[in-house]
């Protein structure tokens, strides 16, 4: 169902990754290489957050060494090369997804990119109040009796903003449910995306289900009614190839920390004619033309949504993720990944009391998959694994409203990485077999 | 530190038998002072709702509801064992007792006179992340106790 667009340079005949490149792969990455109690860590929870490979950890190393400043001011030498590698950056991550370079914006992380969009377009409804913006700008002004949908499998950063922002306009929030397999139900979804619909915020890829959404017939579905489409990219930008103008979606965001770069620096995607006329969400230094006592006037996007000093060795360091992540081939990590996904869920299917969410084995699904062991809480789950080196995440992983959808509070969660094995894999699987008799469930 | 030190045998035992579960179907005794507290610790989703009841300056029953990991559930179970029938000064000395020694990163070592079956979660000092876990009915049975008392 993903749209998986694959770009001209790797359409070549290059090999499926397999698990000696995996493990040449993982040289790349220092601190997988460690005892954890005694054993070989299996790291499992790069939903959550990835691992750093030496070439990002240098990239940021060597801006520091050799061309640290402020970038947009100055004009000395290292000021200088200091803003060509950040807006090099920029143009780099703009190729990775798709995006133009006035496009794509750059944030401490895919959650305030939510937030971003949320206030720039509260602040669309106060500026069009009084008078302030031309008509496209009161065309995207959300007031009483406005919709904004998202869906019931929403990461909470994709949930709350959205709250807030109903709130602040007095928008009404919908949500389109899900199946018990945690597919959407697409028939209500056509029901419910309308007239009054402004805002349609989904996932691509849940970080709990691993089920990747028909993003271009929700797209659709939005464009029909006039809405503001925008996607979560968290779980899919790291993990495959992405081309947000395929997918045909106004804004898309993301993390550097779930793709093999540093935190604190993400990417807000959006459309040039939405970023250039919405109002700011922070203001302040290098987002202005001319400022009086009085007021402002802001540059076009993307300085507008960068307001203050940058993260520039985060986003120098990013951009040498993507590079990384280019060269190895996203469709080739993807193919990998789903193939560790299914091996997953296969497994944990066959160990008795084990319940997986999501799709069944043998359905589409990411290389992750949360689950609940009858009898056993997620966090003893947790310790269980980490005595033997295996590195999981447990807890709701910020899905309240889906875990309770699902009937459950808390769950265990295995993801992986393009420098994870099968092996990882079956020491996982093997860990779990053994959880219910040490906790006589 | 292995595994089983953190998940004694007692703790493991506890966390099924869970002594005191079952609030909403006991009453208070009468004539008893109560008190009730409900913690939730949102990292984990872990619950407890506790009533302590008071009579005569002791403990007359801890009763409680609780959903989470075994540590929480075996936490809840063996303060009800122990401060049934202890005075409400007692009772605060064992508290801050257990407190001290969860919140020590292992440098403080139980005193099993005075913690009894609960010293068996001193391993969990050494857990950070289960900390919370261990304390959390105390924390409830803490605040139960400031208002019967």
């Amino acid at each position: 169902m993903a749209v998986i667009s694959t770009p001209a340079t790797l359409e070549r005949a290059v090999p499926v990754l397999d698990n000696a490149e995996v493990l040449r792969i993982r040289n790349d990455f220092p601190v997988l290489n460690q005892l954890v109690n005694g054993q070989p860590l299996v790291y499992l929870d790069s939903g959550a957050t990835s691992q750093n490979p030496m070439s990002v950890i240098e990239a940021e190393q060597e801006f520091y060494e050799q061309r640290n400043a402020a970038v947009h001011r100055g004009a000395h030498h290292l000021a200088v090369e200091a803003t060509e590698v950040f807006e090099d950056a920029r143009q780099t991550i703009a190729g990775f997804i798709g995006a133009d370079y006035a496009e794509t914006v750059w944030t401490s992380n895919a959650t305030e990119g939510l937030n971003l969009i949320s206030y720039a377009l509260s602040n669309a409804a106060l500026w069009a109040a009084q008078g302030r913006g031309g008509q496209e700008l009161r065309g995207l002004a959300l007031k009483p009796g406005d919709e904004i949908v998202v869906t019931e499998m929403e990461h909470h950063a994709n949930l709350i903003p959205w709250q807030e922002l109903a709130f602040r306009t007095g928008a009404t929030l919908r949500y389109i449910p899900i199946e018990d397999d945690g597919s959407l139900r697409m028939d209500q979804a056509a029901a419910i995306i309308g007239p009054r619909t402004k805002v349609l915020a989904f996932t691509h890829a849940s970080n709990v289900l691993g089920i990747i959404n028909p993003v271009t017939e929700l797209a659709a579905l939005g464009h029909a009614a006039g809405a503001l489409v925008v996607l979560d990219a968290c779980q899919s930008a790291p993990h495959l190839p992405l081309d947000v103008k395929e997918l045909d979606v106004d804004f898309a965001v993301f993390s550097g920390h779930k793709m093999l770069a540093p935190t604190g620096i993400g990417v807000l995607y959006g459309r040039q004619e939405l970023l250039d006329i919405l109002p700011p969400f922070l203001t302040g230094g290098s987002m202005i033309t001319t400022v009086t006592m009085e007021r402002a006037e802001y540059l076009p996007a993307p300085q507008r949504f960068e307001a203050g000093t940058q993260r520039i060795s985060q986003a120098v360091a990013m951009a040498a993720a993507a590079n990384y992540l280019t060269e190895t081939g996203l469709d080739r990590i993807h193919a990998w990944e789903a193939a560790l996904g299914q091996r997953m869920v296969a497994g944990l299917e066959s160990i008795p009391g084990v319940r997986v969410l999501g799709p069944a084995a043998g359905k589409e699904r990411i290389g992750l998959a949360a689950f609940d062991v009858e009898g056993v809480h997620a966090h003893d789950v947790g310790q269980f694994l980490d005595s033997q080196g295996i590195a999981v995440r447990v807890g709701h992983h910020c899905a309240q409203p889906l875990h309770r959808r699902l009937g459950l509070t808390a769950t265990t969660r295995a993801s992986a990485y393009l420098y994870n094995t099968t092996d990882d894999v079956d020491r996982f699987l093997q860990a779990v077999a053994g959880v219910r008799a040490y906790f006589r469930a | 530190m292995s595994l089983d030190q953190l998940y004694q045998q007692i703790i493991l035992d506890h966390s099924k038998a869970r002594h005191g579960s079952g609030l909403a179907a006991t009453e208070a005794p009468a004539g008893t002072s109560t008190g009730q507290s409900h913690q939730l610790n949102p990292v984990c989703g872990d619950e407890v709702t506790l009533r302590l009841a008071v009579h005569d300056g002791k403990v007359a029953q801890v009763a409680w509801d609780g959903a989470g990991c075994s540590i929480s559930m075996a936490s809840a179970s063996v303060l009800t064992d122990l401060a049934q029938g202890m005075t409400v000064a007692e009772l605060h000395e064992v508290i801050d007792s257990f407190r001290e020694v969860l919140r020590s990163r292992g440098k403080v070592h139980a005193d099993p006179e005075l913690l009894g079956d609960a010293a068996a979660f001193e391993g969990v000092a050494r857990y950070a992340a289960r900390v919370k876990c261990a304390m959390i009915s105390w924390v409830a049975a803490e605040d139960a106790l400031n208002q019967a008392a």
